[in-house]
């Protein structure tokens, strides 16, 4: 038969040899490789005092952002919640009333927001819909939890701390120090 | 008179005794920790490193885990038979201890304290007796769980053990005849004498054909058909639940140090220190050196026991069967002509 490829290697099916068929040659050889590992280096990490970084692309919980003056940026549109292939994303929009513009940045915002961790699938598609920048995923991923009801994330969960009033928390949150 | 006992005597082999049982106890316990450090180190991981310093605490809380679990007594098992069989495993591997010596005499209180419980002249025969003993751990053990895996794994642990013994016994009848006797603390006195080997030196397939039955004897990997996990799900200690499994488990490592140990003794010169003359030490300082000597051959055939068990797959049953009757036996005998030719011909 014509064989497809020249990697083909026959199966050597002679008898075996003395020094075969005792065996502990072999098995001594084998001890020495596990022996040699001994001394090779441990790719553990110890994982809560070191943790493995995420990669730039990671695509973890969400994260509802704020503009620079700590105004939060959704306007409950309403395109993050189309996107969502899982249907996670819950909202109620609510309008602004006079004197709330340091808190929400266009006339129209979100009341509630929800998403449900347990639905969601972490495609990110909601950022790539978000018009206003609002929501971005970030590189942490959802705590386990002994209760279904805390996986619904609601708005004090996602939003961002505010950068003029707590710069320290803010900077943590974006990972700056 | 007929009464007159040596109470002295009584209190010092009594004191003697406690050490030795809490000592093989505190060793299998740190054997255990051991062995999963060993595993790790061969597998490339850290191994437990959480409780205490270096995860020394480990086998501590490995202990308390399995105290606080729930005792579970099947209730198709035969109850009494199902208590007995973790006792008689851990019986069975304790006692064995009773005739090793351990060092050299000590001078106290001027008295010698030999360092050995009981120095009989059947020394190797009552360790043979004690060591087919622990075979009933098992075999109670899974008969009476009444389930078809402990008795499954029941039966193959007993087969085991008895075709494993005759190789075993074999080998050791060649190591009697270059000796002379059975008395173990004359072996290694005998191997401690100027201008005489230890005796892996005049009986190296023997002691190979014995190290091999040791692993057979112990149900250590390769040869531990009795307990294997992926086709007899846990074993003869299936149905077995906190502490009494704790005892079955515990039992396998005080086997493991048991039998580290006769084989020093009977083929590494036991508390012998090589290239040293001990009797130029003063007698208790060579007592203390000889059992630091004995306790460092007994880590490192610990150790190699382990180093086997995480390279080496479990022989299938047939394989077990086969190298046991068809090699190790033929082998042994060999083994026991050869040694008897040379003991003709050169007078040894």
């Amino acid at each position: 038969m014509q064989a497809l490829t020249n990697r083909a290697q026959a199966v050597n099916r002679a008898p075996m040899t003395f020094w075969e068929r005792i065996y502990l040659v072999n098995i001594f050889k084998g001890m020495l490789i596990t022996f040699s590992h001994i001394f090779k280096k441990k790719p553990t990490i110890q994982y809560p005092e070191q943790k493995r970084p995420f990669s730039p692309v990671f695509r973890g919980l969400h994260v509802l952002n704020r503009d620079e003056q700590g105004r939060e940026r959704c306007t409950a549109c309403g395109l993050c919640a189309v996107a969502c292939p899982a249907e996670a994303i819950t909202m109620e929009a609510a309008e602004r009333l006079p004197g709330e513009e340091n808190l929400y940045r266009e006339e129209k915002y979100a009341a509630r927001y929800e998403i449900n961790m347990l639905r969601c699938i972490f495609c990110g598609l909601c950022e790539e819909a978000c018009p206003k920048d609002a929501i971005y995923l970030s590189e942490t991923f959802a705590p386990a939890n002994f209760n279904r009801s805390t996986f619904i994330y609601s708005k004090k969960d996602l939003l961002i701390p505010n950068p003029v009033t707590e710069p320290e928390a803010y900077a943590k949150a974006k990972g700056l120090n | 008179m007929l009464l007159s006992i040596d109470w002295i005597l009584f209190l010092e082999k009594l004191i003697l005794i406690a050490i030795v049982i809490f000592a093989s106890l505190g060793i299998a316990l740190y054997t255990t920790f051991a062995e999963r450090k060993v595993a790790a180190a061969l597998q490339d991981r850290p191994g437990p490193n959480r409780a205490g310093p270096f995860g020394l605490f480990q086998p501590f809380a490995d202990g308390l885990k399995l105290i606080m679990k729930e005792e579970i007594i099947p209730n198709t098992s035969n109850k009494i038979l199902f208590i007995l069989g973790p006792f008689l495993a851990m019986t069975a591997a304790l006692m064995t201890s009773a005739v090793i010596p351990w060092s050299s005499d000590v001078h106290l209180f001027g008295r010698v304290i030999p360092l050995q419980i009981a120095d009989v002249n059947i020394g190797i025969l009552y360790i043979f007796a004690v060591v087919s003993l622990g075979v009933y751990g098992i075999m109670i053990g899974g008969w009476a769980s009444n389930n078809k895996f402990s008795l499954m794994a029941a039966l193959r642990g007993a087969s085991q053990a008895i075709s494993y013994e005759l190789a075993m016994g074999l080998s050791l009848i060649a190591l009697l005849m270059t000796t002379g006797t059975l008395q173990l603390g004359e072996i290694v006195k005998q191997q401690m004498a100027p201008g005489h080997w230890w005796n892996i030196v005049y009986q190296p397939l023997g002691f190979l054909i014995f190290l091999i039955c040791a692993f057979a004897e112990c149900n250590r990997t390769p040869f531990d058909l009795a307990e294997a996990e992926n086709e007899l799900n846990f074993g003869y200690h299936q149905e077995y639940s906190s502490m009494k499994l704790g005892f079955y488990l515990f039992s396998e490592y005080v086997n493991m140090f048991i039998s580290s140990v006769v084989m020093a003794t009977l083929y590494f010169g036991g508390y012998d220190v090589p290239f040293l003359n001990e009797s130029l030490l003063s007698p208790n300082v060579a007592a203390i050196v000889g059992i630091i000597a004995l306790l460092i051959k007994v880590v490192i055939f610990i150790f190699f026991f382990m180093w086997v068990r995480w390279t080496i797959p479990r022989f299938r049953y047939d394989q077990l069967m086969n190298l046991g009757w068809k090699s190790l036996v033929p082998l042994a005998l060999f083994n026991m002509i050869i040694t008897g030719l040379f003991i003709l011909w050169f007078g040894k």
